[in-house]
């Protein structure tokens, strides 16, 4: 095995994830343009136009087709990779079934931003999670170092259980911010994530057959059954996978809930993405000011960790959910997911949701303060004051 | 008895599954549409009554699925495998020789 020195480079959130995808060997790209995405597939041209890459890119004239020619290229076992944002998304929406369900191991993009109307280009994670159900397996990176890590673990767990997989990064404050990202030479990557092996070789034509074909009520549900599993046996997949990476590049993702000085923590901040950044940072200073808190960070919200929430839950008084996201007519997803986890177990803290950051709205180092001063003075009362916090409002 | 598949749809059998150990990892079509058994999809079931029908075969032209297969003695026969009930068969029929009968299942 070589050693491995990694190649640094300063790039955009949206150009890590491009050179993943190129490290990846992806074979082909099927997309279309859409703010804050953009910059991804430009990227991915250039690597192209200049001989860099090898990748069939077929432009197309909308997500959904998008999505169904990555679904036609995985099919016939080529490495097939999108990337889209909020309405792309949502348009997408039915071929993201088609793709889980004929279990096509995708990889995808999708830079999180805010749904219209009112029309808005930042960052907000309803347009990923209002995906939660199509059977995408979803990873948050906080950076962009994260962006380029998640996509290259995210095709070796996707061709391991051939399920897809969603890598999802903020709009600008990750996807147009510049930072230094540490690289994988190309060799390195080779043995990490070696060729697909497809489930089935559309390819062979002395045995034909077609995907996707009608199933009666006699079948349906154990086709259901067998995606749900394929989601379990991902959780375990993921985990090895994530400590090989830390083995062999530094960068441990063993866990699919990363915890900051959660240890003797009286209460925790869980939340997913970019803003965790910012709350690992008050984490720091709070600590200095005498608060005991700490941050959990969901890395991948599908398939849940549960098991590593329920550790979380039993060593601590509190948990604030931030959620940069809404699911209307309820709570915030992250927040109403992880009550749900907690529910029969025996680790039952008081729990409270802050919505932050819809929209793009700025979610600052003094937010987390307030929300700590806050959450401290309800676990000293030992009930909530409201359990949905619309933190931001103008009152 | 002859049906109108035959062999093929004894092939066919051997491909429904009983556990759900057995079902492919994907939903891909193994080898044959025919182990698609549209006939449980049925609440109304197309009786043939032999002394009305014509021998027009109007019927098995209009199946959809097709269901309907000629006997050796010229008459009609439906393969309940298949036969998803629609009733256009039935519709079709210019000497009323089927009816379509609530199933007992
Ligand atoms: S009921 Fe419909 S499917 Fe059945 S035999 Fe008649 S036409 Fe064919
Ligand atoms: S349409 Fe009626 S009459 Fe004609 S073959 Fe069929 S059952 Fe017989």
């Amino acid at each position: 095995m070589a050693e491995y020195k990694p190649i640094k480079k300063v790039v955009s959130g949206n150009y890590a994830a491009a050179y993943a995808a190129k490290d990846a060997r992806v074979q082909v790209v099927a997309a279309y343009p859409i703010t804050p995405q953009t910059s991804i597939i430009e990227k991915i041209a250039e690597f192209i136009a200049d001989g860099e890459a090898n990748i069939q890119y077929v432009p197309v004239e909308s997500e959904h087709s998008a999505m169904a020619a990555c679904i036609g290229a995985s099919a016939a076992g080529a490495r097939a990779f999108t990337a889209t944002s909020a309405q792309g998304l949502a348009l997408m929406h039915e071929m993201l079934h088609w793709a889980s369900g004929a279990r096509l191991p995708i990889v995808m993009v999708d830079v999180n931003r805010a749904m219209a109307p009112p029309w808005s280009v930042w960052d907000d994670q309803t347009d990923s999670l209002a995906q939660r159900d199509t059977g995408w397996m979803q990873f948050y990176a906080e950076n962009n170092q994260e962006v380029y890590d998640g996509v290259l673990m995210a095709f070796k767990v996707a061709e391991t259980v051939n399920v897809p997989a969603m890598v999802i990064e903020s709009a600008f404050i990750l996807s147009h911010t510049y930072d230094v990202v540490e690289m994988i030479p190309q060799e390195l990557v080779d043995e990490f994530l070696p060729p697909r092996e497809p489930l089935y070789d559309l390819a062979n034509f002395e045995k034909p057959f077609s995907v996707g074909a009608l199933a009666t009520p006699a079948d349906y549900y154990e086709f259901r059954y067998k995606l749900a599993k394929a989601h379990e046996e991902a959780k375990k997949v993921i985990r090895e996978v994530g400590r090989e990476f830390g083995e062999r590049f530094g960068r441990d993702y063993s866990r699919m809930i990363e915890t900051y000085r959660t240890d003797d923590a009286d209460f925790v901040f869980l939340g997913m993405g970019s803003l965790m950044g910012t709350v690992k940072q008050a984490v720091d200073l709070l600590r200095e000011e005498g608060y005991r808190v700490g941050a959990a960070k969901v890395l991948w919200f599908r398939p849940f960790p549960g098991e590593e929430l329920y550790e979380l839950a039993k060593g601590v008084e509190g948990i604030a959910v931030l959620d940069r996201n809404f699911s209307f007519g309820q709570e915030g997803i992250l927040f109403n997911e992880a009550k749900g986890v907690l529910y029969n177990t025996k680790a039952r803290p008081l729990m409270k949701n802050y919505i932050v950051g819809l929209g793009g709205r700025d979610f600052t180092v003094s937010d987390v303060r307030k929300i700590a001063e806050n959450m401290k003075a309800i676990i000293e009362k030992g009930e909530l004051d409201v359990e949905v916090d619309w933190y931001h409002l103008k009152r | 008895m002859n049906t109108l598949f035959g062999e093929k749809k004894a092939e066919a059998k051997k491909l429904v599954f009983t556990s759900v150990d057995q079902y492919p990892e994907a939903p891909v079509s193994l080898d044959t549409t025919l182990s698609n058994f549209t006939g449980d999809w049925r609440t109304f079931i197309p009786v043939i009554n032999e002394e009305k029908c014509v021998k027009c075969y109007i019927c098995w032209k209009f199946c959809p699925e097709p269901a309907i297969y000629i006997k050796p003695d010229g008459y009609v026969a439906v393969d309940y495998d298949y036969c998803k009930g629609c009733g256009i068969c039935a519709n079709e029929c210019p000497a009323k020789a089927i009816t379509m009968e609530k199933e007992e299942k």
